[in-house]
This record gives C-alpha cells, structure tokens and sequence, in this order.
C-alpha cells in the first residue's frame, strides 16, 4: 500500500497537495488537464522532486527521502527509457543489477522477460535498431525483471499510433496483473482509463484527489472531471 | 525535506580538481622552500611582459582574422578531399614546437622557398626576424584552431536560415549582416582569448623567430632566472606573474571560449544558396589555396629534409621514441584519470568557473612545476626515475584545458538526457561511468586522448633537467643530436616526432569514433 | 617506459648483488649518447678500474644545487669556466689532487678544483664556397656589410653566447657597445643555444655563426668536408674549457682520484677531440689525432679569471641588450 500523508509539491511557484492511498495491485490512472501537475506528482513518487511538506510510506516504510533507485518503484517517462549505446538485453539487465554483473539466472531472466514482452532473439540489438513500438517493449520488459511492488508510468507510450499504443497497454495490464503490481500511470485518453484503470486520480486546481473508482467516475463525472473530459 | 540530490557520477571531480591545484602549488612550495629574497621586478623583465603580451595580442587577433575568411570558405565550398584538407590542417596544432620551426624557417627564411621565389621574379624579399616572426610563427600553431572553432560556428547556423535567405534573395551583403556577423561576434571573442592565453606561455618560438633581445618573452626570463642564474625566487616571482596574466585572461576567456568541435560532423558542408557567383567562388579558392599552402608547405619541408635524414639517424633515437611514446601513452592515462571527473564535476554544476583550475596548468611554466617537484622529492626518494611520470604528468596538466572543453559540453547534454533514468534504476558511481558516461563520450574521450598524445610526444619538457641516459626521450634526442653536429639525423628525428604525433593523433581519434554506437 | 622501469629495476638488482665499487658521474646532457664521448670514457676507464662507471646526464649546475648535500655524484664532468664559480660556492667540491703542470693549455691553469680536460675558442664560422672575403680580423668583421648575416646565442641562455659577450668586452672594452651598434644589423637573429644557431648555417640560412675554433674539425673528419672555416682574428679569441672535479663526500674516493688522473692519461686525451670535437686539455701537439694540427688556431688567447668573468658578466650582456634592444 503506497500512503501519501499530508503531501505538499512545490515546484517554482507551482503547489500540489495529496493526502490519499493506493492499495495494493490497483490499477490507477492520473488524469486531469495539462499543467495540472500529473507528471510532477509522478516525479515525486518517484524521487527526482523533493517534498515541500508530508510524508510518503511504503506499507510501514517512510521512503519520504529514498532515492530513486531505493524506491519499491519502477519507472517509465515520456522519452530516454533505454540507453541507446547498450544492447536491449543490457538495458535490461540494468534493471536487475545497475552494475550489470549477472548471474547465469540473471541472463536467465533477461531473455524470459524478453520473450514475454514478445522480443525474444532481439537481445543483441541497440534500441535505434527496433521500431517504436518494439522499444517500448523493451522498456516494459526492463520494468518485468526491476520486480517492483508499484509501476509509474509518465505517457511512455505517448508517440505510438493508437492501435500500438492500445497494444502496449493490454501488455501492461496483463504485467501487473501477473506480478500483482501497483499501477499508476498519467493519460490524456478515457478510453485508456477503460481499458485498464481499476480507479482514477483526478489532478486539478493544485490538488490530486484521492482515487475514485473508473467505472463510476467516468459514467458520473463531478464537474470539473465533467470539463476536462468535453 | 530532501537533500539536494548527488550527481549520478560521483564527486570524485572535486578531488581530480583539488590534485591540480595541489600540483601546481605544491610546486611553488617546493621553490619557495629554496628561494632566498630576490630583487623586485628589473626594467629587463617589464619589457619581457610587455613584448610577451603584444605579441600575445596580435597573434590571437591575426590567427582569428586569417581564420574568419578560411573558414567561411570552407563552410560554403564541397570539393573532392575537403574532409582530408579539414584533417591535415589541424596538424600545425599538434606539431612540436621545435619541429614547427623548422619547416617554417625553410619555407619562410631568408634563403627558405618563398623568399627564393620573390627574388626569382624581382620582388623585394621578406624577413622572418622580429615580433612579426614571432606572430607569424604563432599564427601557424593556432590558426586551424581558430579555423576549426569558427567553422563549427558556421555549421551552427541552421540550413534553414540559408533557405531563407536564398528565398529572399539577399545579396551577399546582407547575407553577411543577417547570418554571419551575429555569429562571428558570438564566436570571435572567445577564439581569440584562447588563443591569447596559448601565446602568453610562448617559448621556444619567440627565441629563434624573436631577431634578438628585443623579443624576449616572460618564460624566457623565467628560464633564465632559473638555468643561468639559478636564482629560484626570481624564476618563482616571474612564474606568478605568467600565472596571474595567463589565469586572469583564461578567466576572462571562459565566458566566452567557444567549445572545441570534434573533428567528425565538420567534414559536412551546409547547402548553401549564396555566394554562387563567379567572383565569389574565386575568392573562397584563393583563400583555401593560400590557407593550406601556409599551412602545409612547412610540413612538407619537414617531411623532405626528414626524409633525407632518416638513413643516418642513429639507432638510439628509436629507442628513445619508444620511451616518447611510454610518456605519452602515460599522459593520456593521467590525463582521462584527472579530466573526466573534472569535467563530470563542471557539468553538474552551473557556473562555469571552476573550469578555470584547468587553465593552471596551461599557464605555469612546465620548468618550474618539474623543478618544484624535484625539490620535494629529492629528500624523500631519488627524483630521476620519476622524471619520466613527471614529465607525462606535466603534459597531462598542459592538455588539462582542451581536453575539459572538449568533454564538458557532451558530458553536460549525457547527464542532463539520462539523469531521471538512470537514478531510477539506481546506476550511479563507478557502473554510471562504465555504461553510461564512458560509452557515449566515447569519440570525444578519443579525440582528447589524441590530442593530449600528440602534444605530450612533441614537449620537451622537464625531462632535460633530470634525463638519465636510457630516460632520453625523442625530443630530447633531437636536440642531442643537433648539439653534436649532425643537423640531418636531427631533420629526420624530427619527421619520425611529426609522424609520431600525427599518428597518436589519428588512432585514438579513429579508436573514439570506430564502430561509434548511437 | 615499461621496459625502462624494467631495466632500471634489475640495474638496480644486479648492482645490489655484484660488490663491484661503482663510480657515478654527473655529465653533460650530451654526453651519454652513442655518438658522445661517455661510451668512450666508460669502456675505457671500466678497463683500468675493477669498478662500474655510471654516467647520470642532465642540467649540471642546477642538478647539483638542487641536490645540494644529497647528490649521489662522485664526479661531475663537463662544468664549463662561466659556471665554476657558482659550482665551488657549492663547497660541494674537493681539490682534485693532479698536477696542473700536465695541461697543455694556451693560458696558465691554476685553478686546483676544477681540471680542464678539453677546450676551444669562441670563433665565427662560415662556408669558404659561398662567403668569398671572409673577415681576417674582429675590426674587419664590424665593416662588412650588413648584407652578411650572423647568428649568434643568447648570453643569457647559453655558454657560448656568453663566451661571446665577454670576448667582446675582452677586445673592446669600453667601446663594446658601439661595437654591438655595429653588429645589430647584421645580426639575423639571437638563438636560445648553440644548436640552434648552427643548424640555421648548416641550412644555409645565414652567413657566419657564432660557434667554436673545433667546429671545422666535425666536417673535415667526420664528413670529410673541407669547405667550414673559423674565421680567425689577430685580436685574440676567447677560451672556452671544460673541466671535471671531484666531489667531497664521495664514498669512492680512491675511484675518484683514478678517474681524475685517467683524464689527463694518453689514453682518454687522445680519444676526446674526435670524441668531443674539442682540444685535448693535456696533449702535445704532435700528439694529436692525425690531421688535428691543420686546424686553423688563433694565435692569441683571451680569458677572464673567475672572478672576473663573474664581475664583467651582467654589465656585458646588459651592453649587448641595450645595443641589440635599439
């Protein structure tokens, strides 16, 4: 169970409070309109913004002020997921050891992971070798073997057309429904709430409301949601 | 409240810093702990630092105004060769100082080849001797590298803004107001102020192109102080002196020192749609032929007087290039080992200033560094097989500022791309140099590497205050070899230096850039 | 640079193991080449000697004064006269114990620390088949016109430009410096040291160099050219020596004394003209290698003690600055 408590973000003249849960295995999405701060409560969850105020837990565990890579958390952004100078099994193995000394059942993992993400025989190639899509799947499969509790995902999918980007999601569904992992990720798109959001964080007027379940929400929005949503 | 977070690659830049500084000031140390009270600063010694200043002055400008048409000529012409062209004439930068004079003095002499040619045709001739020898000589060393700085310049200028000027259908005029003047005032203050601080430290070119007392420069008075009159606090008030002109015009300079391109990408020419007409064709060719005859014809001489020379060139003088190449080999390792955490500690931070503890070592006199850390090792262990570690380590802080110019940019651009992911996979420390930093600095980490050999393996260096005899290295050599008569086994010494630089230069810039990824 | 280490560690071992004595001696940068006189000197000293000679090169005098107390030399070779003074205020250095009345100099020796092994005057060269009127005297070389081009060193810098400046002061004196008026013009440019100078005339860049009465004798025998000459001048030219001494706290003392009186034997003065292109220090004429008596030599010598020399110094080269400054 992630806990955000009393949570204060300022970033230069911008304020964002939250002050909610998200139980474990939950599928969240942060909606809200652009500007509104959902890339930025994604970046402090992840540790690369300090709090203003608050704490955050993990369970029992105060990781207000873990760095990033201590985090229970694994990541994705909008751009720059994989390193393009090292191969996708490397890539991937980053997210196993950072060192990138493996184990024979490290590699082990890696090349599972990679044939689960539908990419196995590609491990030797460079990411500017892959299609968009391929490279997003190389990215998700590097989230696979990082084997955290909660995934954040800031748009990676962004860039895809929307038959790519429909597919990249049904992956990340099934994913986390294996692994039982805590999802958040940041969309402009309802129909992507549908298609695999369990609830939503509405992220408006310097507030992320706590989560609402999707189904709800979306066929009775408040007015606010009601606005952004047209 | 979080602190402010650690840079991903450490903060060992902050130590590699602290061991210049340290290096250097240690070496004043160990001079004062010799020096007895000297006299104030002699008439003699004012005139050295005004001469070294004016002559600093006019070669930074003459090299920058030489280098704004030949590179604006090469930015705008495509020619079969002009990659090659670009690549040789980079080579007077990496020549050895000795070499270097050499070839300037059979191509520009009194008896050398121009001069010939003048008076074959009923032209007064021309004299080397004097400042202008001096600045000509200074021009040579450092125009490619005005060139190089200004061509990168124009190749900033986007494609797009020719489009629009050739949409418009400006003249050449306004081409020149609205697309290049802006640059070359972007660009123009910085390459000379470089250049500058590269000339203030001017040696052994002022010596033999000086014509006689008149051009003595501030290192020259230091070597004297030092070598004839032994009078170390003399030679330590001189070496401040260089030090605070050198340093206060390297601060100065590094707000507006440009950074130096790597050589791959400029052998692209921008489509332009201007300066099509016959006139202007002409003039850019003018320009390109005398730039690469004044540039290249002395490397020729040397080639060919070394070339005659090579068959009676002893075979000690291999062995002593081997020991060149160990102390050059030796420098580049120093060299990365100080400089890429240096400059990963420059570009986590904002200001800029502390690239300037890169300037020290540019700006201190090499003599008084080494005699400094003899007087400190000397109590303590025998200096002499440390000359050549010393040496190497001397180069290494004399390569210091290129090399922080050229990592820093890039480093910034790779730190700024993958900070985020990489802090969310937990690589920092050692494994973020190994796969991230190193990997993708990879053709700049060897166009340094070049650039360092090739300087290291043409300094003399202090070595010739400590040489032991199997400790000679080849310019060393070569300066023995011309003491004792023999001038022709000197020339070909000197082409076996010139190729070994060129050489040094080339593999590890080829290495940086072979089978580059991404 | 390995393998140096390498070696320089099992010369270091191998001297540990063997009880051979071993004798260092400070020399000149020059002369450990494989073309210097040290490999000579080495073998032939080694032979007389159940010891090792080990040469160690560099700068001498700063070497030493650096060193101070601490040096390893047990004797320095190659200190020439303008540096002697400085060399003795050391305290470094011990009597050297031979007899000065061997030395076949043209001036009288008596100095009894250092000892001169070779020597040679300062001299004008130049090529007898492109200069047609060389100059027969120093007055005749002011004349000339300024057409001919000199180079000369930097006394400030190198021996032989200081040679240089006190021969000047030697003839002239008082009038040195219209006598440096004279020459400016036709001086092409002042150099850092002697090889630099003469490699510009070997290149045919100038005239006439500054250099050394022995400087012909490299061409004549060991290229078999003919054609350099020393200009020589009635006025006398000035001395130039190189002397060896012995130092104090050596630990091989009786090495020492060998090595000094090997110096001045038959064998190592007949071996160093060809060796070190200069005058055996200790050597009868007739005795010369062959075709060493056909150097043209002047007749007259000129010298300054060591004192004097010390006290001329900085007023001569402050005449050459000033003249050469205009």
């Amino acid at each position: 169970m992630l806990r955000l408590e009393d949570v204060t973000i300022s970033q230069g003249g911008f304020l964002l409070q939250a002050d909610f849960e998200v139980q474990q295995g939950r599928k969240t999405a942060v909606i809200g309109p652009s500007g509104a701060g959902k890339s930025t409560l994604l970046a402090a969850l992840g540790g690369f913004l300090p709090l203003g105020g608050g704490k955050l837990w993990w369970n029992d565990v105060d990781i207000t002020d873990a760095t990033p890579g201590k985090r229970p958390i694994a990541m994705l952004f909008q751009d720059n997921n994989l390193f393009p100078h090292l191969s996708i099994a490397k890539n991937i193995g980053l997210g196993i050891r950072p060192d990138l000394k493996l184990t024979p059942e490290d590699h082990l993992r890696v090349e599972q992971a990679l044939k689960r993400v539908g990419l196995a025989g590609m491990a030797d190639r460079k990411p500017g070798e892959l299609s968009g899509g391929q490279q997003s799947r190389a990215a998700l499969a590097r989230v696979l073997v990082q084997d955290r509790p909660v995934v954040l995902l800031d748009e990676p999918f962004a860039a895809l057309g929307p038959a790519l980007r429909h597919e990249m999601l049904d992956l990340v569904h099934d994913l986390s429904e294996e692994a039982n992992a805590t999802l958040l990720m940041v969309t402009h798109d309802p129909q992507d709430v549908r298609r695999i959001a369990d609830d939503v964080i509405f992220v408006e007027g310097g507030r992320a409301a706590a989560p609402q379940p999707a189904g709800a929400l979306l066929e009775n929005p408040p007015p606010a949601l009601q606005a952004y949503l047209g | 409240m979080a602190q402010r977070a650690q840079p991903i690659i450490g903060t060992t830049g902050i130590a590699a810093g602290g061991f210049v500084v340290v290096a250097v000031l240690l070496s004043f140390l160990g001079i004062g702990l010799r020096a007895e009270l000297g006299r104030g600063i002699e008439p003699a010694e004012w005139a050295a630092i005004r001469f070294t200043l004016q002559q600093a002055a006019l070669s930074a400008l003459i090299s920058v105004a030489c280098a704004i048409p030949l590179a604006r000529a090469l930015a705008r012409r495509r020619f079969v060769g002009r990659g090659v062209l670009i690549t040789l004439l980079g080579a007077p930068f990496i020549l050895p100082v000795i070499v270097a004079v050499l070839g300037l003095l059979t191509v520009f002499g009194r008896t050398g080849w121009v001069n010939t040619a003048f008076e074959a045709i009923g032209l007064p001739t021309l004299s080397i001797y004097g400042l202008h020898g001096v600045v000509l000589a200074h021009v040579f060393f450092n125009l490619p590298l005005a060139t190089r700085l200004l061509l990168q310049g124009w190749q900033s200028i986007p494609a797009e803004r020719f489009r629009l000027a050739a949409q418009l259908n400006l003249p050449p005029r306004m081409v020149r107001r609205t697309l290049e003047v802006p640059l070359l005032v972007q660009v123009v203050p910085g390459a000379a102020a470089l250049i500058f601080v590269i000339c203030l430290t001017s040696f052994a070119v002022a010596l033999t192109l000086g014509g006689g007392p008149r051009a003595t420069t501030i290192e020259l008075a230091i070597y004297q102080a030092f070598r004839f009159d032994f009078d170390l606090a003399r030679a330590a008030l001189l070496s401040f002196i260089q030090l605070f002109l050198a340093g206060s015009a390297a601060l100065v300079a590094l707000w507006v020192i440009p950074n130096i391109p790597l050589s791959a990408g400029l052998d692209r020419a921008v489509r332009r749609w201007d300066a099509r007409g016959g006139l202007q064709s002409a003039i850019d060719a003018c320009v390109i032929a005398l730039g690469s005859a004044f540039l290249l014809l002395p490397l020729f001489a040397i080639t060919l007087a070394g070339v005659q020379g090579l068959p009676q060139m002893p075979i000690g003088v291999w062995k002593t290039a081997g020991n060149s190449l160990g102390v050059a080999m030796l420098s580049i390792a120093l060299l990365l080992a100080i400089a890429l955490p240096m400059a990963g500690w420059i570009s986590t931070r904002r200001a800029g200033g502390a690239e300037a503890i890169g300037l020290i070592g540019l700006s201190a006199s090499p003599l008084m560094i080494g005699t400094g850390w003899f007087i400190l090792i000397n109590p303590i262990a025998d200096p002499v097989p440390l000359a050549l570690p010393v040496t190497a380590l001397i180069n290494a802080l004399m390569a210091l500022p290129f090399a922080l110019r050229i990592l820093v940019p890039p480093m910034r651009d790779v730190l700024t791309t993958y900070d985020r992911l990489s802090r969310s996979l937990g690589l920092n420390g050692w494994p973020a140099w190994r796969w991230l930093v190193l990997p993708r600095l990879r053709a700049q980490i060897g166009f340094t590497a070049g650039l360092t050999g090739a300087l290291s393996v043409g300094d003399l260096g202090v070595i010739a205050l400590f040489a032991d005899p199997d400790r000679a290295t080849l310019p060393l050599q070569m300066y023995r070899l011309m003491g004792a008569y023999r001038t022709e086994a000197a020339a070909g010494a000197a082409l076996l230096l010139l190729a070994m630089a060129l050489a040094l230069f080339w593999v590890f810039d080829k290495a940086g850039r072979w089978h580059a990824e991404a | 640079m390995r393998r140096t280490l390498l070696a320089t560690t099992l010369l270091l071992a191998s001297q540990a193991g063997a009880d051979t004595p071993v004798l260092t001696v400070y020399a000149g940068d020059y002369f450990t080449s494989e073309w210097g006189p040290g490999p000579m000197i080495e073998a032939g000293f080694e032979e007389t000697c159940d010891c090792d000679l080990q040469f160690a090169t560099g700068d001498l005098l700063p070497r030493l004064l650096l060193e101070g107390e601490r040096t390893k030399a047990d004797v320095v070779i190659g200190l020439t006269s303008d540096v002697t003074a400085k060399a003795r205020a050391t305290g470094l250095f011990a009597p050297h114990g031979q007899d000065n009345s061997a030395l076949t100099l043209p001036i009288e020796w008596t100095d009894d620390t250092f000892l001169p092994f070779n020597y040679g005057h300062t001299a004008f060269i130049y090529n007898e088949t492109t200069m047609d009127a060389p100059p027969a005297s120093f007055d005749a070389l002011l004349e000339m016109d300024d057409d001919v081009k000199l180079v000369i060193q930097d006394p400030r810098t190198s021996i032989s430009g200081l040679a240089l400046v006190l021969w000047v002061e030697a003839v002239y004196g008082e009038k040195s410096g219209e006598v440096w008026t004279k020459l400016a013009p036709k001086i092409l440019t002042v150099t850092k040291d002697w090889s630099a100078s003469y490699g510009m005339f070997t290149d045919g860049e100038v005239d006439m160099v500054l250099s050394y009465t022995t400087s012909p004798a490299y061409h004549m025998f060991a290229e078999e050219d003919f054609t350099k000459k020393a200009a020589i001048f009635p006025e006398g030219h000035y001395f130039m020596v190189e002397t060896v001494g012995k130092i104090a706290q050596t630990q091989e003392p009786e090495l020492a004394d060998a090595f000094m009186a090997y110096v001045l034997s038959q064998d190592f003065q007949q071996m160093i003209p060809t060796a070190n292109w200069s005058l055996p220090a200790a050597l009868p004429e007739d005795q010369w290698p062959e075709g060493w008596a056909q150097l043209a030599l002047p007749e007259k010598v000129l010298f300054y003690s060591e004192e004097e020399a010390e006290s001329r110094k900085d007023q001569a080269i402050e005449t050459w600055r000033n003249a050469l400054s205009q």
